[in-house]
């Protein structure tokens, strides 16, 4: 091996009872290791004590140290200089397998093999540094949530350029009579917060406001996006990260007719009314209001979701009307009225008005009847099918989030931000809200969620804090989430790429570009480390410093596949190191029992397991291969989005391989294992044993 | 979950984090889920990511067992007092297990609410963070037996240790104390002591494969297979003896739990007593999937009473359903109470709180409140108060 190469092997934690320790060294010994150390606890201070003195003064290229889970005992052997590569011999070999049998010792050895063929093929990533980083951060739409996040990224000392399409910043929030009460004490209607924000905008002067303007162009990436702006101001900024904060439109009431709107003159939307009450047009407002919650909402035929603001609207609505017509009546028809939070406070306050009417209920039809309309309700709390007569009906619409395509991105993928389920453009948003599918673009406010104005202030800080974090990371060289940290990044190797576009148009986060030739350019700084490019790549051109091709033959090459007669068969298994990998060590913790048949390789995810390695796999004679990777589909748990659906939809192409070897489809498995069903991984291994049983060892073991 | 993501979230931004845990692992009440709304996906997923984070950062300083006692000083210059629990495992520990095999005193699952037991040495769970043992000083023997110190071979016990006193000097606080659930036992009508009736927490853990069913839901009473659920919900929210405010998770968690038990046990019959299903944005689609679930049954009314049976720990629910104006009695396997937030406090007297005891988010300068210590909200919405209190935490200017 002309890569040195130093090992440490763990006993501790029953490893040594299990294993025997020195047939363990005499492999590591074969492997040209440059030294091979035995501990009997490696992380007591005595051994990590031990462990750094011995790494003293030597030229090795990485380390190898074989012990517990690379999630145990984590940075404690990190070394600046060096590779280090963990050997998970204590969850997924001792605590699972049968001590001291030969079976076990095999499963080591192979694991130490493997460990070292993995440093050996990696080199130490170099940060990835662009020609230009700003630090600027450039903000969409100067509504409430476009401008608290300029507001909050001055405060905290950074650049803000801040375009608005509008004459005035604003929006929305601006044309409100007044908010939804939203503090102490919760039943007086508060004033609106936007203008104090507005007045705040023309202290700071790291704030730079492009009202009458639009997008033309963002080209580029994090940490070096080139805006070209349109309108009132034209010319080119750049930027480090971006903030969407483009808002939304309410429903089109165009198609709520059968509600009455345009049809009746008195019918109108709940954003019309507020209209009327911000203007004081107090006398247009007849003495007999209905209001209609959910009028375009909860209904699959127009917005499916709910817009969580409506229910208040009405209530704060209901309450100028009363306030300004004391003889005035209202009537509010609910499907169920959502005032969460200490918004409850204010629902009793209105409750107590005798004049305002609520019951449950469905409207049938809004009907006009001379000069007033006649509003029927079919299963409300009075009775089975009412008919209300009134003089005024507003419709409660619903937020549409605003389409992105404006921000008019130079992606090859598309000009807009990939947007989920209703046009929201986030990819997980319960555990990490503010990550798009665009390293460095962070959305915030009513275009990611239907969202109240202290929600999108508290967002638009939320997705400011975000915009900071990457031009920082970027800063270093590093990935943001969720691989946060990494150094790594794809580089292509160009002479072998035949332009088929599978990298440009499946990278989950856009990060290739295009020439017109259909070639790819690689923007690093978007990228998040994923390694579904590799995947996708029928040419071997991408690699990263410490995640390769070549470097996972190597890693596949390094497992002893006994030969036929020995009755044993080999099964290997890429698990997906975010979910599937930590389950594996869940088994290990509850000390389940998995067969020493199978050897897992982490992978980055499950989407990035290239064919190539399959197919090395099998011609080296292993019987079957699990891809063990997230759940697919609507509810997906792929970290990187689409890695697992890719790995489905790339099965027909792997079974076109197995064809071309005259080998059994049966021979590639690809499972979806949930991090927290570790009870089901000895089944699913077993399962598969029986199956590769059935049809016989691979007949190229041996060859 | 909120004080994960702030340090985490802090930690990537360049700062260095201190991050104080009263438990012995990360993760608040949301480690202990089943699963979120409305994805049914396991919360150790993201969480698993998180703790990734804090390994690589190399920013972030946990002290677990951890609370702090005393907070002076100003924004730039807070002098913060902190008390830990006597590590009587320290870090050396490799959590080999080997102390929990000889430890021979057992103690409730506290992980668990108290379904099953630990011994007294125990791992808190099996995706724990930090991963190492603890022992629950309050049980153990100590140095009447100290079998554990014999066999651990790491020396990572110590029985004599003692509770330690940090001062930290900081420049910025975050409060991000979270919620612990109503207690139901204060709510007189709806027979909380009996076995078979449980919070919506306690279910989680129920349903959970870390739970003491092992992933099977079994009623605590005789470990059957329940067959008939009714979920009472706003139990003691919205109500001006109890809580007089809505929690806003509470309808979009139980109408989880239903679909999650539909599933799992196709012929169990769920009703769902309510006053208004308050599910938000698109988690309207969990509500759109039980009303199209035929096992799944919603009656508009608030419950009138529940009592135990005399015979099998059955429950008898009467209630009125508002929509009908009948009276309903009705016969249950088990009861599950949708139990709201309580705002955790951790320093009464100092904080400054609403009238209903949440934190408010104007502290003083320097120190920010962030999610559900300051108002009731889901684990999206903590997660993003997180990253929100995380920029107000870096302001230079106030």
């Amino acid at each position: 091996m002309d890569r040195k190469i130093g090992i440490f092997i763990c006993s501790g934690c029953d490893i040594g009872k299990s294993i025997d320790i020195s047939r363990l060294k005499a492999v590591a010994e074969k492997h040209g290791a440059a030294f091979c150390r035995e501990h009997p606890a490696l992380c007591s201070k005595n051994g990590t004590d031990f462990y750094y003195s011995e790494l003293e003064n030597k030229e090795l290229h990485g380390v190898v140290i074989a012990a517990c889970s690379p999630r145990s005992k984590a940075g404690m052997f990190d070394h600046d200089r060096l590779l280090t590569e963990r050997v998970n011999l204590r969850e997924q070999v001792s605590w699972v397998m049968e001590p001291g049998h030969q079976d076990t010792q095999s499963a080591a050895e192979d694991y130490l093999r493997m460990g070292i063929a993995r440093v050996a093929g990696s080199a130490r990533p170099v940060p990835f540094r662009d020609s230009y980083h700003s630090s600027e951060i450039l903000v969409v739409g100067a509504g409430i949530t476009g401008l608290t996040a300029a507001l909050e990224a001055d405060s905290a000392g950074y650049v803000v350029h801040l375009v608005e399409k509008a004459d005035r910043p604003g929006g929305y929030a601006s044309k409100l009579a007044g908010q939804i009460p939203y503090k102490e004490p919760f039943n007086r209607i508060a004033d609106p917060v936007i203008f104090k924000r507005i007045e705040e905008l023309g202290t700071r002067k790291n704030i730079n406001l492009y009202i009458k303007t639009t997008i033309a162009t963002i080209k580029g990436q994090p940490g070096n996006f080139e805006v070209t702006l349109h309108g009132a101001y034209n010319g080119t900024i750049r930027v480090g990260a971006i903030v969407t904060a483009m808002g939304m439109k309410p429903y089109d009431p165009s198609a709520l007719s059968h509600l009455g709107y345009g049809r009746l003159p008195g019918v109108l939307t709940s954003v019309e009314f507020e209209e009327l009450i911000a203007t004081r047009r107090y006398s247009e407002i007849p003495g007999r209001v209905l209001f209609i919650q959910c009028a375009d909402s909860r209904d699959r035929e127009h917005l499916p979701y709910c817009s969580n603001t409506c229910c208040g609207t009405t209530l704060k609505q209901a309450t100028y009307i009363r306030e300004h017509n004391p003889s005035a009546e209202v009537y509010i028809i609910y499907k169920d009225i959502r005032t969460p939070g200490l918004q409850e406070k204010f629902y009793r306050a209105v409750q107590g008005d005798d004049a305002i009417m609520m019951t449950k209920g469905a409207v049938t039809g809004v009907n006009p009847n001379g000069n007033q309309i006649d509003v029927e309700v079919k299963d409300s709390l009075i009775d089975e099918q009412i008919v209300i007569p009134v003089d005024m009906v507003v419709l409660a619409v619903g937020m549409v989030p605003t389409a992105t395509e404006d921000l008019n991105l130079q992606y090859r993928q598309g000009t807009g931000l990939p947007e989920l389920k209703y046009r929201f453009p986030d990819s997980h948003f319960i555990c990490f809200p503010y990550e798009t599918r665009r390293t460095g673009i962070y959305a915030a406010g009513t275009i990611r969620a239907p969202m109240d104005i202290p929600s999108c202030m508290a967002d638009a800080s939320g997705a400011v804090f975000k915009a900071i974090q990457c031009i920082e990371a970027v800063k270093r060289g590093e990935a943001v989430h969720p691989r946060s940290g990494d150094l790594s990044w794809p580089e292509l190797y160009m002479d072998r790429c035949t332009d088929c576009k599978r990298c440009t148009e499946e990278c989950p986060f856009g990060s290739y570009d295009e020439n017109e030739k259909g070639t790819p350019i690689p923007n690093p700084a978007r990228c998040r480390r994923c390694g579904i490019c590799i995947g996708s790549c029928p040419e071997r051109v991408i690699s990263f410093k410490d995640y390769s091709i070549n470097m996972m033959t190597e890693v596949i090459k390094a497992v002893h596949i006994p030969d036929e007669f020995e009755e044993k068969p080999r099964i290997l298994a890429f698990v997906c190191e975010n979910d599937a990998y930590p389950a594996f060590d869940m088994a290990g913790i509850k000390r389940l029992s998995i067969s020493p048949y199978v050897r897992i390789i982490p992978v980055r995810c499950i989407g990035s397991v290239n064919k190539v390695w399959i197919s090395d796999a099998l011609s080296l004679g292993f019987d079957g291969i699990l891809q063990i990777g997230c759940k697919p589909g609507e509810d997906y748990q792929c970290h990187y989005i689409h890695g697992s659906e890719l790995t489905e939809k790339r099965g027909k192409n792997l079974q076109e391989t197995l064809e071309t070897m005259m080998l059994e489809p049966e021979r590639i498995k690809t499972v979806f294992l949930e991090i927290n069903e570790y009870d089901k991984i000895p089944g699913i291994i077993n399962d598969y044993l029986e199956e590769i049983e059935l049809i016989g060892p691979n007949p190229f073991k041996g060859m | 979950m909120a004080g994960i993501t702030a340090a985490v979230e802090l930690a990537e931004a360049g700062r260095e984090v201190v991050l104080v845990e009263k438990e012995a692992c990360l993760g608040g009440n949301v480690v202990r889920m089943n699963s979120y709304f409305p994805k049914f996906c396991p919360p150790n997923c993201g969480l698993e990511i998180n703790y990734r984070r804090i390994r690589s950062s190399r920013r972030i300083r946990i002290l677990t067992q951890s609370t702090v006692e005393h907070i002076e000083g100003v924004s730039g210059d807070f002098s913060v007092k902190i008390k830990t629990a006597p590590a009587y495992i320290n870090d050396l520990c490799t959590a080999c297990g080997k102390c929990a095999e000889v430890c021979p005193v057992e103690r409730p699952n506290a992980f668990n609410y108290g379904f099953g037991k630990t011994k007294a040495a125990y791992l808190p769970h099996e995706m724990t963070f930090p991963f190492t043992y603890v022992i629950d000083g309050t049980v153990c023997l100590k140095e009447q037996c100290g079998k554990c110190v014999e066999v651990c071979d790491y020396n990572a016990i110590d029985l004599n240790a003692e509770e330690e006193t940090t001062v930290l000097n900081v420049e910025r606080i975050i409060i991000a104390t979270g919620w612990k659930t109503f207690d139901a036992k204060k709510i007189k009508n709806l027979c909380y002591a009996a076995p078979n009736v449980v919070t919506n927490v306690e279910l989680e853990r129920l349903l959970a494969v870390g739970g003491p069913g092992e992933g099977t839901l079994k009623r605590p009473s005789d470990h059957e297979i329940p067959r008939t659920i009714a979920f009472v919900q706003c139990a003691g929210s919205r109500d001006e003896n109890y809580l007089p405010y809505c929690s806003a998770v509470c309808c979009s968690a139980s109408l989880k739990h239903a679909l999650t038990i539909s599933e799992r046990c196709t012929d169990a019959q769920i009703s769902i007593y309510y006053i208004d299903l308050r599910v938000s944005g698109r988690n309207e689609d969990l509500l759109v999937k039980a009303e199209n679930n035929k096992n799944i049954r919603f009656i508009k009314g608030k419950i009138g009473r529940i009592s135990e049976s005399d015979d099998n720990h059955d429950l008898e629910v009467e209630a009125e359903d508002i929509l009908s104006g009948r009276k309903i009695k009705e016969r249950y396997d088990m009861v599950v109470l949708a139990t709201g937030m309580v705002p955790n406090n951790p320093l009464e007297g100092i904080i400054l709180t609403d009238s209903e005891g949440f934190l408010v988010e104007n502290q003083l300068e320097g120190i920010v409140t962030a999610a559900t210590c300051r108002k009731p909200m889901d684990v999206s919405e903590s997660v993003k108060d997180a990253t929100s209190a995380a920029v107000k935490s870096i302001k230079t200017n106030f």
